[in-house]
Order: structure tokens, then sequence, then C-alpha cells
């Protein structure tokens, strides 16, 4: 089975803070990480070559440096990795994404199964999977929990859904995007981080995906940011001292109006 | 591209505390550009020199006639028998950018045996419902529902569409968006037009509420977004008020999907849903186990709310997935919500920093909550959290 994992190299959370008194984004020594979600696409599909054979392709589109995750990706069991970057991608938002990495699966091949993390944690927007299928005219489903069965024809699992889930079966090829609750992502072997190491990681161009240029990077993002401003810090604010009784009466003397 | 002007350059350093992405740096006396760059333009407005300057290349969309986009619509999501109650806050937003825009506010109704809403959707403020009632609509799929709404705005024009940022709203809506070449902005927490175009500027936050940016989409239609549930308040049911129910008939070949739905599964412990109550309590580490969560429990009815949790509570088996708060579980914005035995970590306040008030419990002063917390109560959380549910029950007598 030909199993392909999108994944994004995001800013740390830990990392991105405000500072509390100048209300300025504090970013000393801003790490990347693989996205959390991604890390769980990639164990399942992971998982599943192990049960059915086939190959793990890990494609992620970003700057130079993005090629990390890749190798990362590489270790924790994926068979290779592809990097798609040029500076005309820049600025993109979930739609030229989308169009990007279609295209530069187009360019790869043929796949069954491809696999995205419910969302990325720097834009939370969770659009860019169903966009995908969207593109590639696949069937898909998002906020997979589980995957109760698959084999070459189709593929069964479980949709968290926001007062259950939902049991789907979809035929292959398809799409998915998956939540934490799917696995427990592995962490890499020896062996894995040695084959890493040695990886050829290939970086595609936008020319070499035959991308169009007016569908990506900012040309080709119909969304603009227009402003990025600080949240409004909390109001009055108290730490309570006293005994546990004190301090609960204070707490509901302040509560008074969500009691 | 970001265009340093390097004869106006100052080399101040403002626009590489500005960025998010740290995509800039000053090196000698001059801003640098990398790579990580996203174009968000943030750095354009801080400086003061004048010179940043986004360039744009030409955009191949060509320019749609913005004039033959009109109307707000608004998805109606339908499920076991309910109107998502997010709908009813998105026709409570509709209704103010409609009337500001002085057009028409709709909302769409696909579903199996749904006609007995109507009434409802516009007695919450909508002038038109457009009626999609078929058999093949009577479980949500991807596909299905994906295609009745691209055809419908394909075919009405409207100028906005919002849906509710729930499973169904944001699963449904990127894929039209894509197909339909639209914009479209995810979990929006405000709303407005512009007076002088009607673009909507479209609010939401970012890196898990540390910043938050307000996004347009200046050359297409319509203007898509999903909207967080809790944060718009719906409009007093008005059941004098009138409106237009149309009834659309779907071509079949619409209607035939590729996705089978075996079984839905409401489990009991989800019926509701953490996203969509005004106040929730919350249990870490520190609740120690499923005994401890039963106080927890207590303390969520007596304020009639939910129960939510940790990262670590949930990996240690005590509480369900559904009911994890933070960067890879939910992201709640209730009025109130009351932190016991949390500590606060990052990837945890992320999920829960914009609710209105937050209470922290726990016996460690020096814990991140703090920093976070409306009201802090430093102390045993096994013998503040049943005393503060005594208090409040003989404070309701
Ligand atoms: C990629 C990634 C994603 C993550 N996603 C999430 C996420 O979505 N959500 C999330 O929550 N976390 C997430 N985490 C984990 C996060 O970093 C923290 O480990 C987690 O939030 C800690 O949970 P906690 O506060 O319950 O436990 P702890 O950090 O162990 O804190 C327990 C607290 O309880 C207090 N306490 C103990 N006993 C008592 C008592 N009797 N009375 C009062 N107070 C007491 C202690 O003082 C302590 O402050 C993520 C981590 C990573 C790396
Ligand atoms: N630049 C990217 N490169 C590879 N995969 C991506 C990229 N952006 C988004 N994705 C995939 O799409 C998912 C959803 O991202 P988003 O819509 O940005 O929240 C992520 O979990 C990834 O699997």
């Amino acid at each position: 089975m030909e199993l392909l994992v999108c994944i994004k190299q995001v800013p740390d959370a830990k990392d991105v803070r405000l500072d509390p008194k100048t209300n300025t984004l504090a970013r000393d020594g801003v790490e990347s990480i693989m996205n959390p979600f991604d890390r769980h696409a990639l164990e399942e599909a992971v998982r599943i070559r192990e049960e059915q054979g086939g190959t793990v392709t890990a494609l992620s589109m970003g700057p130079p440096q993005a090629e990390e995750v890749l190798r990362e990706a590489i270790a924790c069991g994926a068979d290779r990795g592809v990097l798609v970057s040029d500076r005309a991608f820049a600025g993109a938002d979930t739609w030229a994404t989308s169009y990007t990495l279609a295209r530069a699966i187009e360019t790869l091949g043929s796949f069954d199964l491809i696999l995205c993390g419910k969302q990325a944690i720097d834009g939370d927007t969770a659009q860019v999977g169903p966009g995908l299928a969207s593109r590639m005219n696949l069937p898909y489903v998002t906020c997979v929990q589980k995957r109760r069965q698959v084999d070459d024809t189709g593929i069964e699992v479980e949709r968290m859904m926001d007062d259950g889930y939902d049991v789907v079966r979809l035929p292959l090829p398809a799409l998915l995007t998956v939540v934490k609750d799917i696995n427990e992502p592995r962490v890499p072997s020896l062996k894995g981080k040695m084959k890493a190491r040695k990886a050829e990681i290939p970086v595609l161009s936008a020319a070499d995906i035959g991308a169009e240029k007016e569908c990506i990077g900012l040309a080709g993002s119909p969304t603009r940011v227009v402003n990025v401003f600080s949240p409004e810090p909390r109001g009055d604010r108290k730490i309570f001292t006293g005994t546990a009784e004190e301090q609960v009466d204070q707490l509901i003397e302040h509560l008074r109006d969500y009691l | 591209m970001l265009k340093v002007d390097s004869e106006k350059c100052i080399g101040c350093g403002v626009c590489e505390d500005q960025c998010a992405f740290g995509a800039i740096t000053v090196e000698d006396g001059c801003a640098v550009v990398g790579d990580t760059c996203t174009l968000c333009g943030s750095c354009v407005d801080a400086c003061e020199a004048g010179a940043l300057r986004i360039e744009e290349a030409e955009s191949g969309r060509g320019t749609v006639d913005l004039s033959q986009w009109q109307g707000i619509w608004v998805f109606a999501e339908f499920r076991h028998g309910v109107v998502a109650p997010v709908t009813h806050e998105l026709l409570g937003v509709g209704r103010r950018l409609a009337d500001q825009r002085g057009v028409p506010l709709s909302a769409v109704l696909p579903g199996s045996g749904v006609r007995g809403e109507c009434d409802a959707l516009i007695a919450a403020g909508a002038d038109t419902v457009y009626l999609v009632d078929d058999p093949a609509l009577a479980r949500y799929r991807e596909d299905v529902y994906g295609r009745v709404l691209e055809d419908l705005i394909r075919c009405y024009r409207p100028e906005v569409v919002l849906a509710g940022a729930t499973a169904i709203g944001r699963s449904v809506i990127p894929q039209v968006a894509t197909r339909l070449g639209a914009g479209l902005t995810a979990d929006c927490t405000g709303l407005d037009i512009r007076p002088e175009d009607g673009t909507l500027l479209q609010t939401r936050p970012a890196f898990g509420g540390n910043i938050m940016a307000t996004i347009e989409c200046p050359d297409t239609r319509p203007q898509m977004a999903t909207v967080r549930p809790k944060v718009m308040a719906p409009l007093e049911p008005d059941p004098a008020r009138t409106g237009q129910v149309v009834e659309v008939e779907i071509d079949a070949g619409l209607l035939e999907s590729r996705v089978e739905v075996l079984e839905t599964v409401v489990s009991e412990a989800e019926q509701v849903n953490i996203q969509e109550v005004e106040v929730l309590v919350a249990g870490g580490r520190g609740v120690e186990g499923e005994k401890g969560f039963a106080l927890i429990r207590e303390l969520a009815e007596e304020l009639g709310g939910a129960v939510a949790a940790s990262r670590a509570a949930v990996d240690s088996g005590w509480i369900s997935y559904p009911h994890q708060v933070g960067q890879t579980g939910k992201t709640v914005c209730p009025k109130l919500y009351i932190a016991c035995g949390i500590s606060g970590a990052v990837q945890h306040a992320v999920g829960m920093q914009s609710a209105e008030v937050v209470v922290a419990i726990n016996r460690d002063a020096d814990a991140p909550i703090f920093d976070i917390a409306t009201y802090g109560l430093v102390g045993d959380l096994f013998e503040v959290v049943p005393l503060l549910a005594k208090k409040i029950q003989e404070r309701k007598k």
C-alpha cells in the first residue's frame, strides 16, 4: 500500500509567548518541532505499512529547514521524505497550501492513502486536509480517532464528532485527518536515526511540481492578514490568601455574577 | 515578497521584535528577511521608518465582480434531531452583518425530515431558509454535504457564508471553499463589516490565543468563515418574525456518496460538548484518579456546567479524550473555567486562556496556572473543591 503523510514544521508553542509586561511576543530562540498531530498521522501510516507492506512517504512544504522534520519522520519509520520549498510559496494560506501539496503529490506518483494531522498548531485551521482531498477529488474524513480495518479496497474508521463518534467506510484511495487518540507514536529507533542522518531529502521547487504562479504563495491566497495584535489582558486579578474556607468565601463573593 | 528599503531602514529592530515567526534579523544596521516570513505584514505596520513593504505578484485569479454576490448566509447544522446551538449564534451575528449591509440573511438547512426547523430559524433572525430535505442527507457525509452547499452557493451567490467551528463545520466548509476558490478563515471569534466596501473583517486567535489576527478576503467571493461556538450571542427568538422558505431540489447525482456511515454512536459522557457550555470544571494530574473526578463532576453539576481535563488526566485514563482541553485537545472559551490540580503548562493554556474568567485551585503557589488565572486559590483541591460545591449549594437555598 502506498501511503503519504503531510507533515508541517511549526514553532513550539512554549516558545511563542506574550511578554506580560510589554505585551509583545517574546520568542527567544523559537524552536521548531513536528506538528504534534502529524506525528500521529505518521505513526498510523507506519503501522499500516507494517501490516500491509508498501511504502510511507513524508511530505512537507516549508522553508529549507523544514528538512529537519522529514529526517525525524524517517527516524520514526517513514521510507522517504520529500520537501517542497520555494521562496514563491511564502505567504501561502490554506487554499494555496492545499494547491501546492496536491501538485507535489501528483508529481510524486499515486497513493492509496493520504494522512494529515487534524490541524497545525501554529494556525489551528484544520483546513488543509479537507482542501487537499477536494483538490485531488478523494473521499475523506476528518478527526479520525480509530482505524478499525483497512485493505486494498477500503478503510473503516471512527470519526470523532462533538457528541460521540461515527463509524465510516471509505473506498481507497482516500484521505484522513487524525486526532491524538488514534495511537501512541513510537520514539525513533537507533537504526531509524542512522537512516535519517544518511537519507537524501529531495527538494521540489514550484517549477518542479508545475505549479501555476497565480495559485501559490501570497498571490494564490484569497485571504490576507491585515492586522496582528495582542489579546486584551485580563482585568481584575486576585490570588486569595487565608484558610481554604476563607478563600472559598472570597471566591464566591467575586463570582457572584456567574453563580 | 517582503521588501526592505535599505535607504530608509534605520536598523532599530522593531520589526525583529514584532515578527511572530522569527523571520527578521537586523544585520549591519539593516533588516534582513529570512525564509520563515509568512508575509503577515505586522512588521510593515510596526516600522516607523516606512522601510518595509509587501510586494505582491500579480494574482491570476482575475477579478471577481464583487457586486454579483449579495446576502449573508448561515449553514444550519442539524444532527440527532436538533439544530446545533451555534446556528442560532450565527444567525445573531449574521443579522447584525446583514442589517449593516442592507441585505437579507439566509439559513441553509440540509438534512432529512428537517422541515419543522424552518420556523425556528426564521424566529432566530433568518429572512430566508433554503431547505434541502432529502433522505440522502440523513447522516452527515463530507462529500454530499459539501456538494449541496457548493451548488447552492454557486446558484445564489451570497457575499458571506458562516458556519459553526464544530466537527461538522470544520470538516465540510474547507472543501467547499477550496472548490469555490474562496478565502476561508477558521474558528473566528470576531466578525465585522467594513462599511466602505462591505469587506468582512474576521478576527481569530492564532498561536493558541497568544496573538489575534484580523483577516480579510479582498478579491474573492463568498467570504467564508467558521465561527467558534459560544462567542456570538443569539437573538431572543421572535415567533412573530416572518420569512420565506425556499425548497431546493438537488440534482440526484450530487447526492451520491463514496462515504458510507455504518454507525453513529452518541456516547453518554460526550452528550455535552465542552466547547458549547458556559461553565467548565477541569481536573488535572492533581485530581489523582477517577475518585477525584467524582468531586470535579459534583462541582460541575452544582454550577450547571461540564467536566474538562488536562492531557495528563486523559493519558492516565481517568477521563476520555473528548474532554481534553489544549493544544492536542479542544479549544474552549466558556464564561467560567475552574482548573483544579492543573499546573497550567502552555499546551494546556492555549486551549483555555480565552475563557472569560479562569479560577485556579492548586496547592503549589508557583504553578504557572496562577499567571493566567483571574482568581487563584492556593490549597488542597480535595478540601477546596467539595467546600466550594457545598457553599454554592447552600447559597442556592
Ligand atoms: C506536543 C504536546 C501536546 C500537548 N497537548 C496538551 C493538551 O492538549 N492539553 C494538555 O492539558 N496538555 C498537553 N500537553 C501536556 C502539557 O505539557 C502538560 O504536561 C499537561 O498539561 C500537564 O497536566 P497537569 O497540569 O494536569 O499535570 P501536572 O503538570 O503534573 O500538574 C498537576 C498540578 O496539580 C497540582 N496538585 C497536585 N495535587 C494537588 C492537590 N491535592 N490539590 C491541589 N493541587 C494539586 C500540582 O501542584 C501541579 O501543579 C502536551 C504536551 C506536548 C509535548
Ligand atoms: N506546509 C505544510 N506541509 C505539509 N503538510 C501540511 C502543511 N500545512 C498543513 N499541512 C497538513 O495539513 C494538516 C492541517 O493543517 P492546517 O490546515 O494548517 O491546520 C496538518 O496537520 C498537516 O498534516
